[in-house]
């Protein structure tokens, strides 16, 4: 029979991916708190947690709302949503941090569906179940998420 | 073009888990505590000291969280600072300057009535004097169970404050201990106490 593990052990095994994440999907100014938010709202829900679950895509779930959460603080206190850089071909990773910081300026089911996919390497039934809606929806706002970057892309 | 998994700030990562365990409250907090007699899981919960149990016994430091995890609650956290307190009597106690632990004990790791019974009688022993096996099934309320005293001093969790190294076998001679031999030479050398005969 499947144990949960202590949640100094699931702490220890997920603290990287959701901090990826959440740099990937807040920026890094927000991603402390948000860390903060999202493993309270895990230890609280924990012990009710069923042992055979996905604990990655659990979690991720988690920061993926405590994320939401934060867009929707920005627009409450209309604090601008970061610039969007152009994009510098020649140096990899300089384009890596400027597509990113274009994709946290997509809509919110594009940009979940993204940052899921590609920085929380979620499949896409777990980032339907995140975003709770179906798969199809799921692959169509990933699909319409790269559309609009690879336009970005093009005009830049 | 697909955007590429981003780099990890490891170190931003761990300094974000360890100012989790700052501000959390977890249901269990544990720390490592190294002792004279090696290094202790010394763990707490709301209402005391739960663990205490040598790192290198018990299965190892894993087994004592997966025990505290399934035993009381799966919330289990390493909050060093959460357990000063215990740290500090520790301290005061090898360097010969306490003779009474004044930590609560949460003993709900402990399943039968007669080891709680047994645990609490020991948990009374006076620093520096010594019982026996029977005398702690007796005072736990069953004087035939001698056998059944030693096995459950043998699984105490919260060796040291809980002192089984105060009780020896009838006529003098040294018994078991949970973290072996040697320690409860130490710690009863440490109280004062030398065996003839160990």
């Amino acid at each position: 029979m499947a144990v949960l593990p202590p949640f100094q052990r699931f702490l220890e095994d997920h603290r990287d991916d959701v901090w990826r994440f959440l740099v990937a999907a807040v920026g890094r100014t927000d991603a402390d708190d948000c860390f903060q938010e999202t493993f309270m709202a895990a230890m609280r829900a924990y012990p009710r947690l069923r042992a055979d679950s996905n604990l990655h895509a659990w979690v991720l779930t988690i920061a993926h709302r405590k994320a939401l959460d934060t867009y929707r603080s920005r627009k409450r206190n209309a604090v601008p949503v970061e610039d969007v850089p152009e994009v510098a071909h020649h140096d990899p990773e300089l384009r890596d941090g400027a597509l990113w910081q274009q994709v946290r300026a997509l809509p919110p089911k594009q940009r979940g569906a993204i940052v899921l996919r590609y920085a929380g390497d979620l499949s896409h039934a777990e980032i339907a179940t995140a975003l709770q809606c179906s798969e199809e929806a799921a692959r169509r706002s990933l699909h319409e998420g790269l559309k609009k970057l690879r336009a970005a892309e093009v005009t830049a | 073009m697909k955007p590429r998994r981003p780099p990890l700030d490891r170190a931003a990562a761990a300094a974000a888990a360890a100012r989790f365990a700052t501000l959390a409250e977890p249901d269990v907090a544990y720390a490592i505590v190294d002792t004279p007699v090696g290094q202790v899981v010394a763990a707490n919960t709301r209402r005391g000291l739960a663990t205490l149990s040598y790192a290198d016994h018990h299965g190892g430091i894993d087994r004592v969280l997966e025990a505290l995890s399934a035993g009381i609650s799966p919330r289990v956290l390493e909050a060093p600072a959460r357990l000063d307190e215990v740290r500090r009597e520790l301290d005061e106690y090898f360097e010969g300057h306490r003779r009474d632990f004044d930590l609560a004990l949460d003993l709900s790791l402990i399943r039968t009535p007669f080891t709680k019974r047994l645990l609490q009688a020991t948990a009374r022993i006076p620093f520096g004097e010594t019982r026996t096996y029977r005398d702690m099934a007796t005072a736990a309320g069953n004087p035939a169970a001698v056998r059944a005293a030693g096995n459950a001093l043998g699984h105490n969790p919260i060796p040291i404050v809980v002192p089984c190294h105060r009780v020896l076998r009838t006529g003098g001679s040294i018994g078991g201990y949970t973290g072996g031999l040697d320690r409860k030479v130490r710690l009863l050398a440490t109280e004062g106490i030398t065996l003839d005969s160990p």
